[in-house]
């Protein structure tokens, strides 16, 4: 019940890694973590989730406030590594049509 | 309407470290009604999305409140309810009282709810808004297959 979140930054790309349930508990605090970076101009996140085990909402509230941002700010937000169910849901609220969810993790087979 | 169902009712502060405790007794409960792990998942973003609308409308009221919720296992199928004024109450009863579904009840809700309404409505079977001091979400999701028996015996009669 709850969420582990390492940032690794390498050639201007930062990398974040979720782990754990985001939920109205946890959500914030990835929130507080994701902001500040969508904030910089051009910058590049890609979001693994593969070791999310439970998101609901609230995580998509946070990630379509980071995608806003980083678009404001003309950067690039990939989120990768999302489970079916985790894909469903962004796929039943329409956001997967909007945001980059489809791309391969570096080293992932095809 | 009358069938006999088992009644399970938990109470947690309206705080969002409580949310996931609700999900792990849902998970319990929905595994012995025979639910599939998909229908689990489902249920639990669910129930997750009412109890965080209850979790929030507390804080933003500045209360520090309670939220129910209470869980009636039937043979073919689960019903929740997810109260947001934490006074236990008798099921059953409240059950009768909710007429058919009112899209005017649930405005002040859906505006709060957002996205979070939408996925409640579309994850469970049938959903019912029920609005008099505080609000109760009551939601109902049957085991594979049973809905479209029920129908059947509608129709035949």
């Amino acid at each position: 019940m709850n969420i582990d979140i390492e940032i690794v930054e390498h050639n201007s790309v930062i990398k974040v890694s979720v782990r754990g349930e985001i939920d109205v508990y946890t959500a914030p605090k990835l929130r507080e973590i994701l902001f500040p970076l969508a904030e910089k101009e051009n910058a590049n996140i890609i979001v693994n989730l593969s070791d999310v085990i439970y998101m609901d909402s609230t995580g998509l509230g946070v990630f379509v406030g980071v995608f806003k941002s980083v678009r404001s700010n003309n950067g690039k937000f990939q989120l990768v590594g999302l489970s079916g169910r985790i894909k469903r849901l962004f796929e039943i609220t329409g956001l997967a049509e909007i945001m980059d969810i489809n791309s391969r993790m570096e080293g992932e087979s095809l | 309407m009358n069938q006999p169902f088992d009644y399970v009712e938990m109470k947690i502060p309206a705080k969002p470290e409580f949310v996931g405790v609700i999900r792990l007794t849902l998970s319990g409960i929905a595994n012995r009604i025979g639910f599939t792990y998909d229908e689990i998942e489902d249920l639990k973003i669910a129930v997750s999305e009412a109890c965080t609308n209850a979790v929030q409308h507390a804080y933003h009221a500045k209360e520090a409140g309670e939220v129910v919720v209470g869980f009636a296992l039937y043979r073919d199928r689960l019903e929740i309810v997810v109260a947001d004024k934490g006074q236990s109450f008798n099921f059953k009863q409240e059950r009768q009282k909710i007429g058919p579904y009112n899209k005017n009840d649930s405005v002040e809700y859906m505006r709060e709810g957002g996205l979070g309404l939408y996925l409640i409505e579309t994850l469970m079977d049938e959903v019912r808004i029920h609005q008099n001091d505080g609000v109760k979400v009551f939601m109902t999701k049957y085991l594979e297959g049973e809905k479209v028996e029920t129908d059947a015996e509608t129709i035949s009669t």
